[in-house]
């Protein structure tokens, strides 16, 4: 039980997920938190695949990895991006007052 | 136990109690610090899963990058966190709600799986049995070769966003002098001087 294997990986995985999916709940009017979430939720899914990826023995695992950091870095960039527009133009970044768009 | 388990408990722990800190956090300046050690700890947790290369790349570019992003963000925008906290207990009960349930669809789901038998046949690339070739190497190997395009299309997608986040936040002040150069150069001697006859005696 305490010799750590595949699933206690997963597991871990899985409460990480669960507490960024947490965190936008619980942080609903704060975008920079939720942003924060959506990175931890990320981690978690490359926990489970570099995970995966050694008790396995196939690196394509990592491959995906790191295609997943690429994506998620260019997500925080252009989020954080439109939060400073967001800003300078509004004056506030709270979730509910961004409705401009709604007809 | 050896050595391995007792870091993986370590790094593990950590990891849940700053992630669970990063949402919690009054102040976002230390939801970003918690969530740079959470990184730290997942990087640990990859070097025990000889993924060393990743965890590199997660130390660089997440906290090197992303997190210092973060920072830059919740520091340079003057907001009143506070105001953006109210509601938070409103909220809580339903996040439990959804929390628990995910984790127990999350449970079971573990629960009715099993890794199937053939998957050993199945492996699309597997680790180098050679000790001399180092993880990077063995990734490098990969990704150069079958995955050359999707590998293009990742450093697509970053040149995209770089160039996406430069022109959104580039503004232009009004009323600021700017050096034009193609108009400098392109500045001849006509536009520049006039001759005039003074009548002497006159001004002009």
């Amino acid at each position: 039980m305490l010799e750590v294997g595949l699933s206690h990986y997963l597991f871990l995985g899985a409460i990480i997920f669960v507490l960024g999916i947490f965190g936008i709940f619980l942080n609903r009017k704060n975008i920079i938190v939720i942003l924060m979430s959506i990175e931890l939720i990320l981690l978690a899914v490359n926990i489970n695949f570099v995970a995966f990826s050694y008790y396995l023995g196939d690196l394509t695992g990592q491959i995906f990895s790191i295609f997943i950091l690429t994506v998620a870095a260019g997500e925080a960039a252009i989020g954080l991006a439109i939060v400073v527009v967001y800003f300078r133009n509004r004056g506030t970044i709270a979730v509910e007052d961004i409705n401009v768009m709604k007809g | 136990m050896s050595v391995v388990n007792v870091f993986f408990y370590i790094f593990a722990t950590t990891l849940v109690v700053s992630s669970l800190l990063v949402i919690t956090s009054r102040n976002p300046v230390y939801s970003v610090i918690f969530l740079i050690m959470a990184f730290f700890n997942a990087a640990g947790l990859f070097i025990l899963l000889h993924a060393e290369f990743l965890a590199m790349i997660l130390v660089i570019v997440y906290v090197g990058a992303v997190a210092v992003l973060f920072l830059f963000v919740v520091m340079m925008l003057d907001i009143d966190f506070a105001e953006l906290r109210s509601g938070y207990m409103k909220y809580m009960p339903l996040g439990v709600l959804f929390g628990i349930g995910l984790f127990a669809e999350l449970g079971l789901l573990f629960k009715a799986w099993t890794l199937p038998a053939d998957v050993a046949k199945n492996i699309a690339t597997p680790v180098p049995k050679d000790e001399a070739i180092t993880n990077t190497e063995a990734i490098g190997r990969v990704l150069y070769t079958d995955y050359v395009l999707f590998f293009q299309t990742a450093g697509l997608i970053l040149l995209v966003a770089m160039i996406g986040a430069i022109i959104l936040t580039l503004h232009h002040k009004k009323g600021v002098k700017r050096q034009n150069i193609a108009e400098q150069v392109g500045r001849k001697r006509e536009d520049a001087i006039e001759m005039v006859k003074v009548e002497s005696g006159k001004g002009l």
